[in-house]
């Protein structure tokens, strides 16, 4: 089963604000490895080539914390999503 | 004016219940902080919820919880990538009161629980996070919570945020901050599956439940475990490894998952299953060393925030709830004295060392950093065991005697005598 029909199933409240930032770009394009591209669970740091950043879709995010402990510089501003918002476990 | 409480609760888990029903009981006013839409909401366990710690805070909680079943057999798989040694242990003697354990989804169970506590008289506020403790001097004095008016003032404040344990960092409780080899990650699937079929599968009676803890190749051979565990009309399937050997092996959480429910071994157990949730979760493994400081003036960590999870046994829950049980009780008592200075919560980590909690934590201190450094302990020695057995279970007319020769022979291919006599010897002192 795809990663993406997994997160489909999920319950979200979405917040417009993002509640994950990259602190400096910059650290990412010489960033060794980029562990944040597959440590995640689901998957919402992606590489984009061309712009040569990392692109974040947050909306995905269930909120565990690894890409917060993972990143190699220390470099995401990991906040929780405002009160209320983001995934709603049914079963948990 | 800021609103004021005699307690402050951060957290809705196991811990932070446990503590603010010990506390409404004994008629502390208290108030409990929620970041979820209700407790349970953003929580994750395999999940076995265990008897006995849980009676300490309910009296009786089995006939009323929202439980999924009672656990009468618990196995232990070990894989490699075709084959499984099992062991396991069965009792009808689970199967009714006083039980051991419980299956459990969290959603379900953590919201009951917090009905408990405001029932008790405690008041518990949903969809807020708290953001920031409030100090003066070097005392913590409330929290600041994400909302308008959001300054809570208290006596005392007990953090009980979980695994992500933002606050109880920032406070300086956990100066070095939390590495990747003190965590793993951990992820799940809810797999739906008729009743019937779950107990034809599981060889169970009506209602009965079933634990399946795989070990080796079902995480990739890395330290870490995978679990399979029977809900009423559902399986929890999930996968569990230090953070630190996925970032070095650079594997996906959920590539593991799908490699776990592709095995031979498990792939039957799950067909025709229809998946419901997918789910992520850290579990704090840092063990023993790796526990902040557990007090401070006005402040106590309790359950995840204070790395109190057992591993090796996979018992959490019934920490956190002790923890959180032990932190009320160190409160009570210093509100007879009116002094929630450091000095007057200390107890809480003198009571939390004569149970069981810090003295399994302490049994198995060196375990985490033990397993991290011989990591052939998931790799070779599942492959060897399985090899082994394979060997003296084919029937070819190879004489016994010579079989036995042949596995050794081709363990100490692998590891010589003396590196064996090390392992055992280290494996000993690590988990005896
Ligand atoms: C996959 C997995 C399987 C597990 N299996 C088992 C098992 O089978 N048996 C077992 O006993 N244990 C198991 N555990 C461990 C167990 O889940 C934990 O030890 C237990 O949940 C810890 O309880 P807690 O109350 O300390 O933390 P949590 O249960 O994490 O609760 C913390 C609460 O605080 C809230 N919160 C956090 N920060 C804030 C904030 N700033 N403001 C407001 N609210 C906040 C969270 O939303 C959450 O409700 C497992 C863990 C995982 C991840
Ligand atoms: S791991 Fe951190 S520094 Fe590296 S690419 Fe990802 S966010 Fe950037
Ligand atoms: S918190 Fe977890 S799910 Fe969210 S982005 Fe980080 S690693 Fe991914």
């Amino acid at each position: 089963m795809r990663l993406e029909d997994k997160l489909f199933l999920n319950r979200y409240q979405t917040d417009k604000h993002p509640h994950l930032r990259i602190k400096d770009r910059e650290v990412c394009r010489h960033c060794d490895g980029r562990p944040c591209t597959f440590i995640c669970p689901a998957r919402v740091y992606v590489w984009n080539e061309g712009e040569e950043r990392i692109e974040t879709a947050y909306e995905g995010c269930v909120e565990c914390g690894t890409c917060r402990y993972g990143c190699a510089h220390d470099n995401i501003d990991w906040r929780y999503p405002r009160g209320g918002f983001g995934i709603l476990y049914k079963y948990g | 004016m800021a609103l004021r409480f005699e307690v402050v609760i951060v957290g809705a888990g196991p811990a932070g219940l446990a503590a603010a029903i010990t506390l409404a009981r004994a008629g502390v006013e208290v108030i409990i902080f929620e970041r979820g839409e209700h407790p349970g909401s953003k929580n994750v366990m395999g999940g076995v919820l265990y008897r006995h710690p849980t009676e300490t805070i309910v009296p009786r909680f089995y006939q009323e919880a929202p439980l999924e079943r009672p656990v009468v057999e618990q196995r232990l798989w070990l894989l490699t990538d075709e084959a499984a040694l099992t062991l396991g242990y069965k009792s009808m003697t689970f199967a009714g009161e006083p039980y051991n354990a419980f299956t459990v989804l969290r959603a379900r169970f953590d919201r009951w629980l917090a009905e408990q506590a405001v029932a008790a008289g405690a008041l518990l506020i949903n969809e807020t996070v708290v953001e920031d403790l409030l100090w003066e001097k070097d005392r913590v004095v409330g929290v600041r919570a994400g909302r308008a008016e959001g300054d809570v003032r208290a006596e005392v404040v007990i953090l009980a945020e979980g695994a992500n344990s933002l606050l109880t960092q920032k406070a300086g409780l956990k100066k070095d901050g939390i590495n990747t080899n003190q965590l793993a990650v951990a992820v799940k699937e809810i797999i739906a599956l008729p009743r019937e079929k779950i107990e034809d599968r599981f060889n169970l009676e009506e209602g009965q439940g079933c634990t399946i803890e795989l070990l080796g190749d079902a995480t990739k051979g890395m330290m870490g475990t995978a679990f399979i565990y029977t809900n009423k009309d559902s399986l929890s399937v999930g996968v569990g490894v230090l953070l630190s050997s996925l970032v070095r092996r650079r594997l996906n959480p959920n590539d593991l998952l799908e490699h776990l429910k592709s095995h031979p071994m498990v792939r039957r157990l799950l067909t025709g299953g229809e998946s419901k949730e997918y789910q992520g979760h850290l579990i704090p493994e840092g063990g023993y060393r790796a526990i902040p400081k557990l007090y401070g003036n006005g402040v106590l960590v309790a359950g995840d925030a204070a790395m109190l999870v057992n591993g090796i046994h996979r018992e959490g829950s019934n920490l956190a709830m002790t923890s959180g049980l032990l932190a009320a009780k160190t409160i009570l008592a210093a509100r007879e004295k009116g002094d929630y200075s450091a000095a007057n919560l200390a107890p809480y980590r003198e009571m939390l060392a004569e149970s069981f909690v810090l003295q399994d934590l302490q049994k198995y201190q060196r375990a985490p950093f033990f397993f991290d450094q011989n990591p052939h302990f998931f790799t070779l020695y599942p492959q060897l065991l399985s090899r082994a057995a394979r060997e003296f279970l084919t029937v070819d007319n190879v004489p016994k005697g010579e079989k036995q020769k042949r596995i050794w022979r081709e363990i100490t291919a692998e590891r010589s005598r003396i590196q064996l006599a090390g392992d055992l010897y280290h494996f000993w002192r690590v988990m005896g």
